[in-house]
């Protein structure tokens, strides 16, 4: 297997450098990749749509159709990680502490039961715990994360940023709720409903919009269109449509980044975890 | 202003997510959503497909904007054709699949429907769209959910047939994608037509030759061309029966119709055949896979598996009659596309049937089942009919453009395995039929039999209703498209190709 | 020699792309544990991404998002150089590209999570032992 892996990667990587022997130099802007279309992009856009940051205008504008099946992408991977792993069975071994005490019981028996309330609490088999620094840290440093998050989502238009990028950022506070306390402390705030009714709910902010924009006489997703519908300039109209959906992108992102998490650490069974 | 072209792809995207948020409200309410959203999709491309037919080529400019710009979908005769049978074969395959998937994966059913969905969306969108990176995009989408699916199959061998299948699945969507980069870089463009209009200025550009190939190859990972066959065979046997029924006859196929796209609309047939010699080489390779997916059939013991190296020979058909480079080939590739997706959708179909009541399709099992299932294996013989080529079956047809092709192209290795390869599939298919009609005393049927003493009763035992009847659809189907061959040739692939 | 030096600083990035990409693919061909062969695919797929990168930059372009857009609607807004801003398109392609490939990666983790729960092992050829031992 080695040897012909070595042949394979030699004959590609040989056609692949014959492939560059024609390619224009780097960063030459007279290349037909920096004229064609960018030209286009870069002249016109902020006339067009009035979002300065072109990356944003072509990603949610120009070419939103790719970024709705970008954000179904990212869906089908929540939907891959629940489908795969999602365990509903309850586990056999159980543990909960007598919180004043602090003596753990363990439970072998599947039918038998603890309420988990003030005076006991689940714990994990592996449980240890956590360090009060790292926790406090944590806590003080969660909110400014996703108060950064909703940031980069809201300011996408004029600044690097967007959907994707907030989406990605406030999943990850979540993430780090999970590893600094642990995952249950996480499942209490954020429930798996919640979790998977908001991946759902993102996407359709995104096709709900570009449907809108159909039902008011224009194109599938032509922004323009819902003029009639706010109170705004309607050359600024665009800016707002791209808004629309770069929040419902960073709404299927975070949730599905925190899907994806929960299901592979705790293997599907949602109560344990690193 | 017409929205069909965007409803059709829309609508069950739109089925998608709603059928994820009444999940959670009510479980039942999943499977009528997708089966709606389906049908709308249907009625949409049907529509489409009139519309194309009386009045030529549909634009539709995504967002509104101008195609280099925006993302247009350009939908002419050979797409709307597609779009149709796509539509069609996932909305008759969730009709006919909602006691399997009760069966097989009942815990997860609403998902299910979900990931389905999502998966007919990308194949819908890979074949309407006119931009060469958002085909990329859609691809991504059908691969992730097939690996999904497949993976929920067979508890002990599907996760990692799917994982095989993801690493190689993945290595062809890559080489898509730079070949996509390579194209852009030399002519700055994403849109095919637009790209088609840059292409003939750069004569003898290796980028646009590296290019090229690595499309090509990109695709040709995707349909399991035989060196690059290794993911399909274990995927599709241990997927989920309702999945594995619409994944065999549709995605192969659809990749047929990228590769026939980029070859027709991007490259041109006259960059491909007169600048490149590559065409004996391909037609060479078509041949191989042929015999080698024949071969392999045979000594197969298992149905579904069996079934699985017929894919892997059919799309050799497809793909040597497309580069037998005259017309009479390109029509029977065309052709096909459609013959062959509605013939493996009805053995699939037969198939998935017989799953349903004898879990473990082995041909050791299989004794009998003419007389437990009548219904099931007159559905089975037509389509097999029609995978042989014998003459009122849609198989016949196809094939014998692609021979003429063959014959006018002076290829006879083509030509020889064609014939070879029904002669294979005669062989494969009366072996089943035998061991299917002739139950041997004691054996595959004691656990119907429940009299207890000696002589084996044949009870019938068919499948649901809903499986039977859209097996009827297709069985019909099978027979009208050969009756009809001539005028799908006359109004829809002579006028695409001329 | 310069014509040597002129055509690697012409070059070189497109020559990476292809060392990084062909690491990858060998990882993917040659490794043995799935983890090693996940890690290869990421690579492989990076390298894409550093390729189509490679292909916006402009010299002497900044990143494309036009300065002093703000307040000057209509035709008082000052003319905008193409040169001056580097292609926006191959980064919109490379976002929805990483998009794809992480999401690529999670399910082929979840898949590998639910093998090593089957086989309590992700090397490849004891899966192929114990596949065979049925």
């Amino acid at each position: 297997m080695k040897l012909l892996g070595f042949i394979i990667v030699c004959l590609t990587g040989t056609f692949l450098l014959y492939g560059t022997s024609d390619l224009p130099d780097w960063g030459d802007p007279n290349s037909p990749a920096s004229l064609h279309l960018s030209n286009h992009y870069i002249e016109k856009a902020v006339a067009e749509t009035e979002v300065p940051n072109l990356v944003t205008a072509v990603l949610a504008d120009y070419r939103g159709f790719d970024t709705m099946f970008e954000t179904a992408v990212v869906f089908t991977a929540g939907l891959a990680c629940f489908l795969l792993l999602r365990d509903f069975k309850p586990k056999e071994d159980r543990y909960y502490r007598h919180v004043p005490t602090g003596v753990v019981l363990h439970f072998k028996d599947k039918a038998r039961q603890l309420r988990v309330g003030t005076e006991f609490e689940a714990v994990d088999k592996d449980w240890v715990p956590s360090d009060m620094v790292i926790k406090t840290v944590c806590r003080i440093l969660i909110p400014f994360i996703q108060i950064y998050a909703l940031y980069v989502v809201a300011h996408g238009d004029f600044s690097p940023g967007g959907g994707f990028q907030g989406g990605v950022i406030f999943g990850s506070s979540f993430i780090l709720l999970a590893i600094s306390y642990n995952l249950k402390t996480l499942m209490k705030r954020v429930s798996e409903k919640f979790l998977g009714i908001f991946s759902a709910v993102g996407v359709l902010i995104y096709v709900g919009i570009g449907a809108i924009a159909m039902v008011m006489g224009g194109n599938f997703l032509d922004y323009s269109t819902l003029a009639p519908l706010l109170p705004v300039n309607p050359g600024h109209i665009r800016a707002l449509g791209m808004l629309g959906v770069e929040i419902g992108v960073g709404i299927a992102v975070m949730a599905v980044m925190a899907i994806i998490y929960i299901n592979i650490v705790s293997q599907g069974r949602h109560d344990e975890g690193l | 202003m017409n929205n069909y072209p965007a409803i059709l792809i829309i609508a069950p995207l739109l089925g998608a997510f709603f059928a994820g948020l009444a999940a959670w409200i009510q479980e039942r309410l999943s499977y009528p959503l997708a089966l709606i959203s389906l049908a709308l999709s249907t009625f949409a491309s049907v529509n489409v497909l009139m519309e194309v037919i009386a009045n030529g080529t549909v634009h539709y400019r995504m967002a509104g904007w101008a195609p280099p710009m925006g993302i247009e979908y350009r939908i002419d005769l050979l797409n709307a054709m597609v779009l149709v049978l796509v539509s069609s074969i996932a909305f008759l395959n969730l009709l006919a699949s909602y006691q399997n998937v009760e069966q097989e994966t009942h815990d997860r059913a609403a998902s299910f429907y979900v990931a389905y969905l999502l998966f007919v969306v990308g194949l819908l969108g890979v074949v309407a769209t006119g931009d060469l990176f958002n085909l990329y995009v859609l691809i991504e989408i059908t691969s992730l959910t097939s690996y999904t699916l497949v993976a929920l199959g067979d508890r002990d061998r599907a996760p990692l047939a799917s994982l095989n299948y993801l690493f190689i699945g993945v290595i062809g969507a890559s080489f898509y994608l730079l070949g996509v980069g390579y194209i852009y870089i030399i002519t700055g463009s994403l849109n095919m037509v637009d790209v088609a209009g840059i292409l003939p200025n750069l004569p003898g550009s290796s980028t646009v030759l590296v290019g090229f190939i690595l499309c090509l190859l990109g695709v040709w990972i995707k349909m399991a061309l035989f060196p690059l066959h290794v993911w399909l065979p274990n995927g599709y046997t241990y997927a989920p029966t309702a999945f594995s029924r619409v994944v065999a006859p549709l995605m192969t196929k659809v990749m047929v119709y990228v590769m026939i796209r980029l070859m027709i609309t991007v490259f041109g047939l006259e960059y491909i055949f007169v600048t490149l010699h590559l065409s004996e080489a391909v037609v060479w390779l078509g041949t191989i896979a042929i015999v080698f997916g024949g071969i392999m059939a045979l000594a197969q013991k298992n149905l579904k598996k069996m079934l699985s190296y017929i894919i892997v020979c059919e799309i050799g058909y497809m793909v040597g009659g497309a580069w037998l480079g005259n017309e009479l080939g390109m029509t029977g590739a065309i052709l096909h596309i459609v013959n062959d997706a509605l013939m493996t959708f009805a053995l699939f179909l037969a198939l998935g049937n017989i799953v349903y009541k004898i879990k473990d399709v082995d041909y050791s099992n299989l004794s009998g089942l003419f007389g437990k299932m009548p219904w099931t294996m007159a559905g089975f013989v037509l389509a097999a009919f029609s995978i042989i080529g014998v003459p009122p079956t849609c198989g016949f047809f196809s094939k014998w453009y692609l021979i003429l092709g063959a014959f006018e192209a002076g290829a006879y290795h083509f030509a020889a395995a064609l014939l070879i390869s029904s002669l294979i599939c005669a062989v494969l298919f009366f072996k089943v039929f035998e061991i299917c009609f002739f139950a041997p005393e004691g054996n595959g049927l004691s656990h119907d039999n429940s009299h207890g003493h000696g002589d084996p009763v044949i009870v019938m035992d068919e499948a649901p209703v809903a499986s039977l009847v859209t097996l009827g659809i297709v069985s019909l189907a099978l027979i009208l498209v050969g009756v009809y061959s001539g005028t799908i040739v006359n109004t829809i692939i002579l006028p695409f190709l001329r | 020699m310069t014509e040597i030096i002129s055509l690697v600083v012409a070059k070189y990035n497109y020559w990476l792309y292809i060392v990084l990409m062909m690491i990858g693919l060998y990882a993917m061909i040659a490794k043995n544990n799935l983890i090693k062969k996940l890690v290869g695919m990421n690579i492989f797929q990076t390298a894409i991404i550093l390729f189509y990168v490679s292909i916006g930059y402009k010299t002497g372009a900044t990143i494309p998002i036009i300065k002093n857009a703000h307040g000057s609607h209509g035709a008082e807004a000052a003319v905008i150089h193409a040169a001056e801003y580097i292609n926006p398109l191959p980064h919109v392609l490379m976002l929805t590209a990483i998009v794809v490939s992480v999401a690529t990666f999670g399910v082929a983790m979840a898949l590998c999570v639910r093998i090593y729960q089957r086989y309590q092992t992700l090397e490849e050829d004891e899966l192929r032992m114990r596949l065979s031992e049925k």
